[in-house]
């Protein structure tokens, strides 16, 4: 992949960055979440004419954030999956599957730190 | 007014060799929505990077799907090698090259004969995958797998082809090629087979582009979107285009694989007219550091494999989205206004991969 643009953002903004990317013709790829130590960073990553963009925004684990499934309607399956593997709270899904997307055993499972002897090495 | 039915699809159907559910809202024959269910066999592999050393997740990588393992195992790494500024030797490149190609055209055929058994036609089933068993053991003699190939290494290949083998695959390819070309000639052209799948679960260029589809479900709405195009293995040195159809329906998405089994034959030729000898792969020291997102085109379509590191043995994120992630969207769409008759052919159109989405 030639270019790869990272854009870090506040959580409140997203829907208006995600709005004009819409309006100017990006595909969505894909959105995935990363456990931080104090919370959560989602990229969202989009693609036009091989120019491949990612916002990203950093939440505290409480935080909630709105869904983007209003303006990108196939964002709907990534935000459940994030929704039931980390725990992240997203509003308004335009199909919400409230955290059961996953048939796990464990809430969030994601969520889990990485082992302590695992981290160190 | 008519009454709003809830029809259930799978997880066990006959045209479903692995678990998705869908919840089929209906008015008499019509499907009005379709909400989808996955997550039956869900098994959280992203997570083991936590605890297995990075060269180690190769494995991991590999079974992520069991039809385009080899294709996972090369994307991981891809992109460990693009973070660690690994330059693989450019034999390890084309043998990458070749075997994603053996890969696509196994995973066509299989497919195939999953639509052939589904619109009843059993022997186009059984010589389909007559056929893709010639592929599996081309890929046998060359990695030892027919399933797992573990060729793969970050810094290369794990095992080389000599050239009396590939002057052998590329006797053999000639050999079975009428046969491929019989078989399939079967779905272009028999009327049955058309009649069931023209103008089935249309969806137009711009949908495709909206909803994120990817890979032959993308193309055959005219969307011409190919990963391979952006060079990746040795694609750059081959002469191919991505193969289109314009009028995205069930028909279109199934002639685009057929066509691709060609495609990957031609470029498999072209791969060992161009192999130069050497090294298949070097060795890794030291361990990554940084962030990228790489993209292959798997049969199904562009995978995305993200890869986070933090200069220790273990990676800090690792996550893959697999074609059929994002073609579940463009599925749902397309069941949207079918008759309840349609509903298996659609599905199985996308060639729905859980597998690899349930990573």
């Amino acid at each position: 992949m030639d270019k790869q643009e990272f854009i870090q953002i506040e959580h409140n903004s997203l829907l208006e960055k995600v709005y004009n990317f819409s309006q100017d013709g990006y595909r969505l790829v894909q959105i995935h979440c990363t456990l931080l130590d104090t919370g959560f960073e989602l990229n969202y990553s989009f693609d036009k004419d091989n120019k491949f963009v990612n916002l990203r925004i950093i939440i505290d684990k409480d935080q909630e954030i709105l869904s983007i499934s209003n303006i990108y309607w196939s964002a709907f399956l990534y935000e459940n999956e994030i929704s039931n593997l980390f725990g992240v709270k997203i509003k308004n899904i335009v199909i919400d599957f409230n955290g059961a997307l996953y048939q796990n055993s464990k809430k969030a499972p994601f969520a889990e730190p990485k082992p302590a002897s695992e981290k160190k090495e | 007014m008519t009454k709003k039915n809830i029809i259930p699809f799978g997880p066990q159907h006959p045209v479903l060799p692995e678990p998705i559910h869908l919840d089929l809202v209906t008015e008499d024959e019509k499907v009005i929505e379709a909400v989808p269910s996955i997550g039956f066999i869900h098994r959280g592999l992203e997570k083991l990077v936590d605890i297995k050393d990075f060269q180690d997740f190769v494995h991991i990588a590999e079974r992520v799907c069991g039809i385009c393992s080899y294709m996972h195992g090369m994307s991981y790494c891809q992109t460990i090698e693009q973070i660690m500024n690994i330059q693989v030797p450019e034999r390890g490149l084309w043998l990458r090259t070749i075997w994603s190609e053996f890969s696509r055209i196994h995973s066509h055929l299989l497919w195939l004969g999953l639509a052939a058994d589904a619109m009843g036609f059993e022997s186009l089933f059984m010589h389909t995958w007559r056929l893709r068993e010639y592929i599996l053991d081309i890929i046998e003699m060359t990695t030892g797998g027919r399933v797992i190939f573990g060729a793969s290494k970050v810094g290369g290949t794990r095992m080389d082809i000599n050239s009396e083998t590939l002057s052998y695959i590329i006797k053999r390819l000639k050999e079975i090629e009428p046969e491929f070309k019989e078989a399939t000639s079967v779905f272009i052209n028999d009327y049955s087979i058309q009649h069931r799948l023209r103008g089935v679960g249309v969806l137009s260029k711009k949908e495709v582009y909206e909803l994120g589809a990817v890979g032959p479900v993308a193309k055959a709405s005219g969307l011409s979107s190919d990963a391979r195009k952006y060079g990746y293995a040795m694609y750059s040195k081959i002469d191919f285009e991505p193969i289109v159809e314009e009028d995205g329906d069930c028909f279109a998405r199934c002639s685009i694989r057929v066509k691709e089994i060609f495609q990957s034959i031609d470029i498999i030729r072209q791969c060992a007219s161009q192999i130069c000898d050497g090294e298949v792969s070097v060795n890794v020291k030291g361990f990554p550091t940084g962030e990228l997102f790489t993209r292959v085109e798997q049969p199904r379509g562009e995978v995305i494999y993200y890869v986070r590191a933090n200069g220790t043995k273990f990676l800090e994120r690792f996550r893959v989205r697999t074609p059929t992630f994002a073609n579940i969207p463009p599925m749902v769409k397309a069941l949207q206004g079918c008759q309840i008759a349609d509903v298996p052919n659609i599905v199985l159109t996308i060639d729905p991969c859980i597998s690899c989405t349930e990573r």
